[in-house]
């Protein structure tokens, strides 16, 4: 079976779609660390299928997705260093108990 | 020429600095030799000058008047580019060279007096420097070169008698006085600045008479205007001068020191507004003619209603306040009844302006003797009231001749300054109406009746034997030299005028310096005037001498039991008091300001609250969206990119 664009671009709104799902209502920030990793990956997806695929002779979406990955590492370092603080201060990492920066 | 002038103003104003900023750290001895020796100096520039101007640089050889002398005049605030503009200055003119005598005069003797009334008392250097600062605002009043100049030395002046009459701060009733006193004459100073304002407005200068004769040619036809706004700044005269009906805070300004009610509420404040009108007496004559019966008519009508209440007083500041008013009242009728500008012997219409001034000059040196004097018995006696005193002739030697010399001075005996001066206010009264001039001897009359009763109160009748034996009266002699200068001048003053008016020799007299154009105006008594006065106040003291001299007065107790309401009545004032009480409390307090107040409290402030409360409730009606929910934040945030994307699908 030949393996189209269609293929790579239904699996990665897939992905985007399980991301978005878990962003709304998982509690857990871990979970939408993770939610927001799948959403991320589901982007660099595309990248990479639309650099194989239509654009055979370029490296941009390779080099994009690659960046990507780096930058999304450094955030998620970041934020596990926060919510890491957060729940030593809070004892909790639920994120509808996190309402302290509101009016 | 005359530059040493601006010393005139500047010494006082300079020790009022240094009494003021260090006074904390002198003695009183030092602090009160700072301000008499400032004083003194004044007192010799001031002298000199006089002499100079009058003898040294003298009559002008062509119109054979005394020229005005400028030696200062600086613009100090101009308004516009062009045209308006306030200036500063020292201007030399007969009645500014009289009044800068007067003042420094009394100045003196009251800061040498002090010396011993307010020995040992509580901010006696404080009292040192107001009385600088009174004698340089008032200095600098008598001396402006323009309206303008005159207004802001006029509020000083306001702004020193307030502080004085507070002096003793701890009283509730000097605290009541002195607001009483900046409040009134605050009130009438605003007329004065709307006239000073309409005044610049029209003729384009705040310059007197002398300044733009082309721009008031051109306004003295435009009717009423120059008319109203003299008559604006009178009702500020007449605030300054205490007249009727403005007259209620001078016997309250009694509460002050006496040597300030000698100096400020006697001498010199009380007649600045005699002294303004006198200065726009020019306008006045050539082009408010028509307006100035109000003048005659508010100083007729004042010089009774004092006359009438002194009668009745028992506090003898009191007493002289009142005798006051009434004496300033016959300086503006002598001003109001003056028809022309010229003098000389066929113009009998300007003899008034003439009077008026010399009446200020003698008016000042005997009544500062009497409140002096009374000074002194309040310090022998401590008490303002007369049931204190009587028979102190024996205590009080010094203080017994010159008040007898001053009383016989107010009440017009000749050989004594006041008869001159007061009987040419007469014939002035006398050539413009008999009727008013019937009125003004009736009212002499008075004078000499109501100061006689306070002479004999103090000095003969019934004493007070046991208050008096208790602390013996006594008479120091620092408080009694000023007396005794002050009394040899009214003397002086009066023998010389009036041998010279009598015709016995020819010589200068008050007219040949001071007249309503500057030119030598000598004029005889007119004998029976003279004659008629002299007979009327002599009977009035026979009558006094007769009521109250005894030991026991059974005719003053059945004239006060035949007419008790009427004793009554002038012993409050005929309820001036109340009727002000009542129509500040019940009208305007009530009926004006209270509404207003209303107004303010419920419609201005109800507007801002509900502005305030419209911001608030929209704020807490949109809070909710700032909730601290991440996960909120973020389908808002997806719900809008989708709507924008919808958005930009569909159009």
């Amino acid at each position: 079976m030949n393996i189209t664009i269609e293929h790579f671009l239904l699996l990665s709104a897939l992905m985007l779609g399980a991301g978005m799902y878990g962003f709304f209502t998982r509690r857990n920030t871990l979970a939408i660390l993770i939610s927001i990793e799948l959403i991320l990956n589901a982007a660099d997806l595309n990248f990479a299928a639309f650099n194989r695929l239509c654009d055979t002779a370029g490296l941009e979406g390779y080099l994009f997705t690659l960046f990507s990955i780096a930058i999304s590492a450094a955030e998620t370092a970041i934020a596990i260093a926060v919510m890491i603080n957060i729940y030593r201060m809070l004892k909790s990492n639920l994120v509808d108990e996190l309402d302290n920066l509101k009016w | 020429m005359f530059s040493y002038t601006l010393f005139i103003i500047l010494l006082p104003l300079v020790s009022f600095l240094i009494l003021g900023i260090a006074g904390k750290w002198l003695s009183h001895k030092t602090a009160g030799w700072i301000g008499t020796l400032s004083l003194a100096a004044v007192a010799a520039l001031s002298y000199y000058a006089a002499y100079e101007y009058f003898f040294v640089v003298g009559r002008d050889a062509l119109t054979g008047a005394f020229e005005r002398q400028v030696p200062f005049d600086f613009t100090w605030l101009p308004f516009f580019d062009q045209g308006l503009h306030f200036n500063m200055g020292i201007l030399l003119d007969p009645i500014s060279v009289m009044m800068l005598i007067v003042i420094s005069t009394v100045s003196l003797m009251v800061h040498i007096y002090s010396f011993g009334y307010m020995k040992g008392e509580r901010g006696f250097q404080r009292y040192y420097a107001f009385l600088s600062l009174f004698t340089m605002s008032m200095l600098g009043l008598v001396v402006a070169t323009n309206i303008f100049q005159m207004y802001l030395f006029w509020e000083l002046v306001g702004v020193s008698s307030y502080l004085l009459i507070g002096f003793y701060y701890t009283l509730p009733a000097a605290i009541a006085a002195s607001k009483k006193a900046f409040i009134v004459t605050r009130f009438a100073d605003l007329f004065f600045l709307i006239g000073i304002l309409i005044y610049g407005f029209y003729t384009g200068s705040f310059g007197f008479v002398f300044d733009t004769p082309e721009g008031l040619q051109s306004y003295a036809s435009a009717g009423f205007i120059l008319p109203l706004a003299l008559t604006l700044m009178f009702i500020g005269g007449a605030g300054k001068s205490a007249m009727f009906p403005l007259h209620i805070w001078l016997p309250d300004a009694m509460e002050g020191p006496t040597p300030v009610s000698a100096l400020i509420h006697a001498a010199t404040m009380v007649v600045a507004g005699v002294f303004q009108v006198a200065r726009l007496f020019p306008l006045w004559v050539t082009y408010a003619q028509d307006w100035m019966p109000v003048i005659i008519w508010v100083g007729v009508f004042t010089a009774f209603y004092a006359a009438a209440v002194a009668c009745a007083q028992s506090d003898i500041k009191r007493v002289l306040a009142f005798s006051t008013i009434s004496q300033i009242a016959f300086m503006m009728v002598a001003l109001g009844v003056c028809t022309e500008l010229q003098t000389g012997h066929e113009h009998h219409g300007s003899v008034g302006y003439m009077a008026s001034m010399f009446h200020l000059f003698t008016h000042a040196m005997f009544k500062a003797c009497l409140f002096l004097g009374a000074g002194c018995i309040i310090h022998a006696v401590h008490s303002n009231e007369m049931a204190a005193m009587g028979g102190l002739r024996k205590y009080l030697p010094i203080t017994h001749i010159t008040f007898l010399i001053s009383c016989l001075a107010i009440s017009g005996i000749p050989f004594f300054s006041g008869f001159s001066s007061k009987d040419e206010i007469i014939t002035a009264c006398m050539s413009y109406s008999p009727a008013v001039g019937w009125i003004m001897t009736g009212i002499a009359a008075m004078t000499a009746f109501y100061m006689f009763r306070l002479y004999y109160g103090i000095f003969w009748g019934t004493e007070n034997k046991e208050l008096h034996a208790a602390h013996h009266p006594h008479e120091t002699k620092i408080m009694t030299m000023p007396l005794i200068v002050l009394s040899i001048i009214t003397v002086g003053v009066g023998v010389y005028t009036t041998l010279a008016g009598f015709g016995m020799f020819e010589g200068y007299s008050f007219g040949s310096l001071i007249s309503a154009d500057n030119i030598d105006y000598r004029i005889h008594f007119d004998m029976s005037v003279a004659s008629c006065s002299t007979v009327i106040a002599i009977i009035s003291i026979a009558l006094a001498t007769y009521i109250f001299k005894g030991e026991k007065q059974p005719v003053a107790e059945k004239m006060k039991a035949a007419l008790p309401n009427l004793h009554r009545w002038a012993y409050k004032r005929f309820y001036m008091d109340e009727v002000y009480q009542f129509v500040t409390h019940k009208i305007i307090f009530a009926r004006v300001s209270k509404p207003i107040a209303w107004f303010d409290r419920h419609v201005i402030d109800g507007f801002f609250n509900f502005l305030a409360w419209g911001t608030n409730a929209a704020s807490n009606g949109i809070k909710g969206l700032q909730s601290g929910r991440v996960q909120q934040y973020a389908f808002v945030y997806l719900v809008g990119t989708i709507l924008l994307i919808l958005l930009l699908m569909l159009f």
